[in-house]
């Protein structure tokens, strides 16, 4: 009696979610994967009634698409670099905050800081300081921007970092920094929290043997805080690949220098850029790429994890 | 007992043993830890300070070839250009209006549903809570390319006849395409099913023999019980108002009175040929980045709690 009466009440507690559900979640799984497997499929010509043949093309328009093997190199560029770099500063960071005692809170919160802002509006800043003021095809600008007079007080020669003239690689320095800076304060919010649940006595234990500090980290630390690395790692992968305002942040809508737009494009930009053309067939291909790349990144991840993680 | 005298006696000696070299290598071991964590947190405030900073002075001052690291002369009068130039205004509203809507409908759902998942028996519940987590995997683009398409269809008037009159309506406006399609989160549900498992299933029972009605059971005691979540959710949820981009992006395209404030903030200022007022736009991002540092400032707690269990920006 009680069992039929609390089946009907569930269902009512949950129906606002599983309408919602249905309609925006559920209904767009089978839709992309339907969308993506018509060729040259636009919402469009659906209404309009067109029939659409099923097949692959659409798979194989975006493969062969240059602009895509653009944004899969950004991406991958992208992904490749700032989730070491970002894991290994954060692994020291957190490592050195739960080492002290004085000054541990305030340093804490101020890595977090990064973590509440808005990455489009921060972004926008950091290319205020990357940026040349007043640049002139001859002669001296302006202002170099303050991290040009910072690499010129260390006696280097200034770069042009993302205006129009400056090179590939420039661009992805930028990037790099600000996605590295962004990145930071999760993981070490993480770390630190596995940091701080790892018990002591295998600190002392070392202690008393006389451990060096350098062994303490390899075989204590890492070895204990493995699955905060595991974790960090995986979402940093997942993250990493769908990379897209924070390029919108430093290079406006246009990604990339005002001189050679949607150079440093990504998967996830692709995704929108076919959309806006109203290319839905092609925007779903390409997001069911994303999904299984990182689909096989992840499980990659998995199993070299499952051999090194220590629970 | 015997054994912890005799670890005493152990840790003693040891102390002992400690000379005067390794005491100036840990000194130096300190010093080099304090030293690399102030650089660091230098590279992590700078951007911070720069703003700011920037955001006070003359555009004359800003385009000096050697900078300033404080304003000569403090230009609050930015402030209210970036205003101005960026109806910064109309966008906060706008921003406000759907934070707020979309956080309260989401905390109904989410509450009533994580009830469901927690509390109530029914046919398929596991298999349902699996399906819905086993969605949290697909990347978000999946959902956003058929939603858009099912959202500007909404949009459309669609013409009833009803008794010979035809009336036109639009099952949803801007604000309902801005709001509805991400009023379920999958995450909250799970996160606040758990913190509900956690409260004993004896209390619920209890009330149940007391004739407590089940929504006044919620309210009374799992509500209260679950408050650190509930505030959790909240500040993630308007976080993810003020910064999201991309979806309100793609609707407001051809509305930009309906513009939220990350949109506004970076179409006013798009230009990125170098002719920018970059102290106004600096002013700008100050704003817009004020109100999150004001809402960490005061709920960090509970922001970094609900960060370290969810690891969703937003």
């Amino acid at each position: 009696m009680v069992d039929s009466k609390q089946h009907w009440k569930a269902w009512l507690y949950l129906a606002p979610a599983i309408v919602l559900l249905l309609i925006f979640t559920v209904w767009p799984i089978f839709n992309t994967v339907a969308m993506a497997f018509q060729n040259g499929y636009r919402s469009l010509g659906s209404i309009a009634q067109v029939e659409y043949s099923w097949g692959v093309e659409n798979f194989q328009k975006v493969i062969e698409y240059s602009d895509f093997k653009i944004c899969l190199q950004n991406t991958i560029l992208l992904c490749v670099t700032t989730v070491p770099i970002s894991t290994i500063l954060a692994l020291l960071i957190a490592v050195a905050l739960n080492s002290i005692k004085p000054l541990q809170k305030i340093l804490q919160t101020i890595f977090f800081l990064p973590y509440v802002t808005n990455s489009i509006a921060i972004g926008m800043v950091f290319a205020a300081m990357f940026n040349i003021v007043g640049l002139k095809p001859e002669g001296v600008p302006d202002t170099w921007g303050i991290i040009n007079n910072v690499v010129m007080f260390f006696g280097g020669e200034p770069i042009n970092w993302m205006n129009p003239g400056s090179s590939y690689v420039a661009n992805m320095a930028v990037m790099i920094i600000y996605i590295v800076w962004n990145a930071l304060p999760f993981k070490i919010l993480i770390l630190l929290g596995g940091l701080q649940s790892i018990n002591k006595q295998y600190y002392d234990a070392a202690k008393v043997d006389g451990t060096p500090r350098r062994r303490v980290f390899t075989k204590i630390t890492v070895p204990l805080l493995s699955p905060m690395l595991a974790y960090v790692i995986i979402t940093g992968f997942i993250g990493g690949f769908k990379e897209y305002s924070s390029i919108i942040g430093i290079f406006g809508d246009k990604m990339g220098p005002a001189d050679d737009a949607g150079r440093l494009n990504t998967m996830v930009g692709y995704i929108y850029s076919s959309m806006a053309d109203s290319r839905q067939g092609l925007a779903s291909a390409a997001a069911l790429i994303l999904f299984g790349i990182i689909l096989v990144v992840t499980t990659i991840n998995n199993q070299v994890i499952k051999k090194r993680v220590h629970y | 007992m015997a054994n912890n005298q005799n670890m005493n006696v152990m840790q003693a000696r040891d102390i002992q043993k400690i000379s005067t070299g390794q005491k100036i290598g840990q000194f130096l071991v300190k010093a080099g830890t304090y030293l690399f964590l102030c650089i660091m947190a230098l590279i992590v405030l700078f951007p911070f300070y720069w703003m700011i900073i920037s955001s006070l002075k003359t555009l004359a001052e800003y385009r000096q070839a050697v900078p300033t690291f404080w304003p000569k002369q403090l230009m609050f009068e930015n402030y209210a250009t970036a205003f101005d130039t960026a109806s910064l205004g109309t966008l906060f509203m706008n921003t406000l209006y759907v934070g707020v809507v979309s956080t309260l409908l989401s905390l109904v759902i989410t509450v009533l549903s994580a009830f469901a998942f927690a509390r109530l028996e029914f046919k398929g519940k596991n298999l349902l809570f699996g399906a819905l987590m086993a969605t949290m995997m697909l990347p978000g683009e999946m959902f956003t390319i058929t939603n858009y398409i099912t959202v500007t269809s909404l949009m459309e008037p669609w013409q009833m006849d009803i008794g010979g009159n035809i009336i036109e309506f639009a099952p949803m406006d801007i604000w309902g395409a801005l709001i509805i399609p991400f009023l379920v989160s999958i995450f909250y549900i799970y996160l606040l099913r758990q913190n509900f498992m956690q409260i004993p299933n004896e209390l619920y029972l209890a009330a149940k023999v007391d004739g407590t009605s089940d929504l006044k059971y919620l309210w009374k005691v799992m509500i209260p019980l679950s408050m650190p979540t509930l505030i959790s959710i909240t500040i993630l949820k308007m976080m993810g108002a003020w910064n999201s981009y991309i979806w309100p992006n793609l609707i407001t395209k051809s509305h930009k009175e309906y513009q939220l404030i990350t949109n506004g903030l970076r179409n006013a200022f798009s230009d990125t040929s170098g002719q920018v007022n970059f102290p106004v736009q600096m002013a700008a991002v100050a704003i817009v980045s004020a109100p999150l540092f004001m809402v960490f400032l005061f709920l960090r707690k509970y922001i970094m709690s609900g960060v370290s269990r969810s690891g969703i920006k937003g």
